[in-house]
């Protein structure tokens, strides 16, 4: 039953990165985008990462997807007839796409990933948070200080010159 | 069957998809989006070797921090995008191209 | 004993260069024009003659000879010795040579004073008298033939002295190329001779006649070659033309080389290469020299330019001394150049002093139409001139064969030679008649010159009272030489005024020609001896019957000479303009030459230059413009353009990947990446 899931899970996530990529309206793109995020945050579930399917949930959709939707509305003229967003370059592109893709799976068949013993699933979030302030800090610290700066940046970036 | 190499092939779609997208589409918030497929991939590679390495929890504190990276990105990114719609008035990539010898 | 004749006569080679170098590039700027160099030089060399005389008397030695040689050229085949050398023979030229030269010299302190081109004068002096003395020097024939040459080219720069006067340039160009003629003859036959013996000496040549190196027709050829240049040079029939011509040039010149030592280069030459003439050489050398004693004397008795008179009376007596070479006596031929040297220098230069007092007095009186050479226009001078007229009196004597004086010595000797060629070989009874026949002919001419000049009444009357003797620099020569004109200097030690055995003869011994066939020299002057009274008697009649004539037809007036001249018809006009010889070597000779170099002359020009020459520059000068088209449209264009265009065209299409899209360059790292993991992986 749960590999169903699985298989469900994992095909909603690729068509809708496909739809993301392969599709001209940006409308639809931005949708297409919402279900890819809502379809790995099923997949970090299935590894047992359930805090961090949460921080996906919240930040990636709630938070970026969002932006990017008002990106959208703010910068297109929805008024006006279909814009096309005709994409370029897709037959070289794919090619090379596809041969990257075909690599990475030589990699992944080929290489012998260790065999660990299956463990019994178990909440995250406290060993996260430990390890967050233990383990990582440092790099805890510079995420907030870059998140300070993309803050600020954003603010001098569309100020208005006056 | 969640093995491994299932999540590997999962993330390398989904990456090579966003390859796909970044290098492909016109639109600027459509690369954007493309570039987070990128991170997302990347992501799901973390996770799951976190849990099929011995369950440290490792890989789900870099998981977050790519994630907090990746929204202080699409931050300043949607800025950028947003100033050169308001100079531009189009924010087709292939016009910003005063690089262009 | 023996360095000092050797070392000795190199100085004597070698001042008269130094001289002339000296003067030839410092001559003008030097005091008094530098003729103090040239006349020390000289009287230095004569000092060294005499010395050399004088050890020769006390040695008393008739087979005295040293030689020196040394190698010029040695190319292994081939191979070129010259040197020097020295014998009685040459110890008498070299004597010769430098007193008349000193004499020129010291004469022309007052003859040339004041030239326009006084040093350079000098300096060729010089340079002839170095030539001269290399002739005498030589032991080999290229030696003789380099200064034989040198003497020709001296010569022509004497006689063209005063080349503003056309006449005097032209004499020169004539003297000198008439030598040219004479000496490709000269050096046909040295050639001749070193094929067949392989060397240029003397001695070597004269071995290798002896051994039949060279023989019969050959050695004829070579002998009669040889003579050719002695022709020229001695001024011989058919080339005597140049002599009388040369008269142009300033008299010391004259006396120096047309009288004493140039001309009697041939003989001299003849003279030293006496072993190696085959009777047939020696025969046609005879006729030649005997047939231009009588010619050149008929001229001269009709000739009213003194220096002319002296001319052919010089060409008239090489012929005698090429006479007796011909005819075996060449050491008679030697004495007569010996006594000739001495009283026809002084013959020229006492014609100088008349000619220079002359100059004077037509000066005086604004005279610049009379000729001053011309005897018609002197007369009487005796009483004027004292020391001249003696000196030239006692020349006279000498020439026309007086007994008590040189002349009569040795011409008597060459006469006894010719007579005994004709008593043993009656078939040339011909060179005795010429013989006898110049000598009284001579007698006459001479005494002419001298009646004309110095006795009777004044042509020109008024001019008459500028004439006066000349300084002494000029009359001393003339004493010194007159005083060697008599016999006494020539018989020592003995003294008797019919014989010539004296000094002369004991030292100067003749050879026995090497030539298979030919008389020995022993048989020779044994011949001449037998037939010595006959000659003298002769000689004796033949001198008086000349004097006596001239007497009567210059002194004593009792023969008109115009009713003479009338008389003789055509053979006067023929005497008068020297048998036109001039005028028809010009039209047969000269003028088609001449003729035959302007034709070719215009097929060079106007054939050959215009069509073939522009041809091959037009030729030239489309081959270039094929050339530049080529290099300009292929290789210009088309390579170097070319190459520009291909990077050109590179630069461009390679100029597309900057496409200054972003999402191009992340594909083309894509692919880059894709590429280098793939090239790793395999």
């Amino acid at each position: 039953m749960a590999d169903y899931i699985f298989w469900l899970v994992v095909t909603v996530t690729v068509v809708s990165a496909a739809v993301v990529v392969l599709n001209s309206q940006l409308i639809y793109s931005a949708v297409a985008l919402l279900f890819t995020l809502f379809g790995v945050a099923g997949l970090y579930v299935f590894l047992w990462a359930d805090f961090i399917a949460g921080v996906q949930l919240l930040v990636y959709v709630g938070g970026i997807l969002v932006l990017i939707i008002f990106g959208i509305m703010l910068t297109n003229r929805i008024s006006s007839v279909r814009i096309s967003h005709k994409s370029v370059q897709q037959g070289v592109g794919g090619a090379v796409v596809v041969w990257l893709f075909i690599f990475l799976s030589i990699v992944v068949i080929k290489t012998p990933w260790l065999d660990q013993p299956a463990i019994e699933p178990s909440s995250s979030v406290g060993k996260v948070g430990t390890l967050l302030l233990t383990k990582y800090v440092l790099p805890f610290e510079v995420v907030s200080i870059l998140l300070l700066g993309a803050l600020i940046g954003a603010a001098v970036l569309s100020r208005e010159d006056t | 069957m969640d093995q491994l190499n299932s999540y590997l092939f999962v993330a390398a779609i989904l990456f090579s998809l966003g390859v796909f997208g970044v290098i492909t589409r016109r639109n600027g918030i459509a690369v954007l989006m493309g570039v987070e497929l990128i991170l997302n991939a990347a992501n799901v590679n973390f996770i799951a070797f976190s849990r099929f390495g011995g369950m440290n929890f490792d890989g789900h504190v870099f998981g977050m921090l790519v994630i907090v990276m990746a929204a202080a990105e699409a931050a300043v990114a949607l800025a950028i995008i947003i100033n050169i719609y308001n100079n531009m008035n189009t924010i087709n990539v292939d016009q910003a191209s005063q690089l262009k010898q | 004993m023996d360095n000092i004749f050797i070392n000795y006569s190199l100085l004597i080679l070698v001042l008269p260069l130094v001289a002339f170098v000296i003067l030839i590039f410092a001559g003008k700027r030097l005091p008094r024009q530098g003729d103090w160099v040239a006349v020390s030089a000289i009287l230095v060399t004569l000092i060294l003659s005499i010395v050399m005389f004088i050890a020769m008397l006390l040695d008393y030695n008739p087979g005295f000879s040293q030689e020196s040689t040394f190698t010029w050229m040695d190319l292994g085949a081939f191979k070129i010795e010259l040197g020097i050398l020295v014998d009685n023979i040459t110890v008498v030229m070299l004597l010769v040579v430098t007193l008349i030269s000193s004499c020129s010299h010291i004469f022309s302190l007052k003859y040339m004073e004041g030239d326009v081109r006084y040093s350079r004068y000098y300096a060729y002096l010089g340079l002839f008298t170095f030539s001269m003395n290399g002739i005498v020097l030589a032991n080999n024939l290229i030696s003789m033939y380099m200064s034989w040459e040198l003497v020709g080219l001296s010569s022509y720069l004497l006689i063209g002295h005063w080349f503003e006067k056309d006449t005097a340039a032209d004499a020169g160009k004539k003297a000198f190329l008439t030598n040219r003629v004479g000496d490709i003859g000269f050096f046909i036959g040295i050639m001749l001779l070193y094929s067949s013996v392989g060397s240029f000496l003397f001695s070597d040549v004269f071995v290798g006649v002896e051994t039949g190196k060279i023989t019969g027709i050959t050695l004829t050829f070579a002998g009669v070659g040889i003579f050719l240049g002695a022709m020229g040079k001695s001024s011989q029939f058919p080339f005597h033309i140049w002599l009388p011509d040369a008269m142009e040039g300033p008299t010391p010149v004259s006396a120096l080389m047309h009288a004493a030592t140039m001309v009697a280069a041939g003989v001299y030459m003849t003279v030293r290469l006496f072993p190696l003439f085959t009777p047939d050489a020696l025969l046609v050398i005879a006729y030649v020299g005997g047939f231009t004693a009588i010619f050149a004397a008929s001229i001269a008795i009709t000739q009213n330019d003194i220096k002319k008179v002296l001319a052919y009376s010089t060409v008239s007596q090489l012929g005698y001394m090429i006479l007796a070479v011909g005819t075996g006596v060449y050491v008679a031929a030697f004495f007569h150049l010996l006594t000739h040297a001495m009283f026809k220098a002084n013959l020229f230069y006492g014609s100088g002093s008349v000619i220079h007092a002359m100059h004077h007095a037509l000066h005086e009186k604004h005279d610049h139409e009379t000729d001053p050479q011309d005897m018609r226009n002197m007369g009487g001078f005796k009483s004027k001139m004292p020391i001249t007229y003696w000196s030239m009196l006692i020349s006279t004597l000498a020439i026309a064969g007086v007994p008590f004086f040189s002349g009569f010595l040795s011409k008597d000797a060459i006469l006894a030679g010719t007579l005994a060629f004709a008593q043993h070989q009656p078939q040339h009874f011909l060179l005795p008649v010429f013989g006898f026949g110049a000598a009284a002919i001579t007698a006459f001419y001479m005494f002419r010159l001298i009646f004309m000049t110095f006795h009777g009444e004044h042509q020109i009357p008024e001019l008459v009272e500028d004439i006066h003797e000349s300084p002494k620099e000029m009359t001393g020569p003339l004493v010194l030489l007159a005083s060697l004109s008599v016999f006494i200097f020539y018989t020592l030690p003995r003294f008797n005024p019919f014989s010539d055995h004296g000094w002369f003869t004991d030292l100067i011994v003749p050879q026995t020609a090497v030539v298979p066939g030919s008389m020995t020299a022993h048989q020779i002057t044994e011949y001449s001896h037998h037939a010595h009274g006959l000659a003298m008697g002769l000689s004796i009649t033949v001198a008086f019957i000349g004097i006596i004539l001239s007497v009567l037809v210059y002194l004593k007036k009792i023969i008109p000479a115009e009713t003479l001249a009338k008389k003789m018809g055509f053979l006067y006009d023929w005497s008068l303009n020297k048998f036109y010889f001039d005028e028809n070597y010009h039209r047969f000779l000269y003028q088609p030459f001449l003729n035959l170099s302007n034709k070719v002359a215009w097929i060079d020009w106007e054939l050959y230059d215009r069509y073939f020459i522009n041809g091959f520059g037009l030729v030239t000068e489309w081959f270039s413009r094929v050339t530049g088209k080529f290099d300009y449209d292929g290789i210009d264009q088309g390579l170097v353009d070319g190459i520009g265009r291909v990077a050109g065209a590179t630069g461009h299409s390679l100029r597309k990947i900057q496409t200054g899209r972003l999402q191009n360059y992340l594909l083309f790292v894509v692919a880059g990446v894709i590429v280098m993991i793939i090239v790793q992986a395999f």
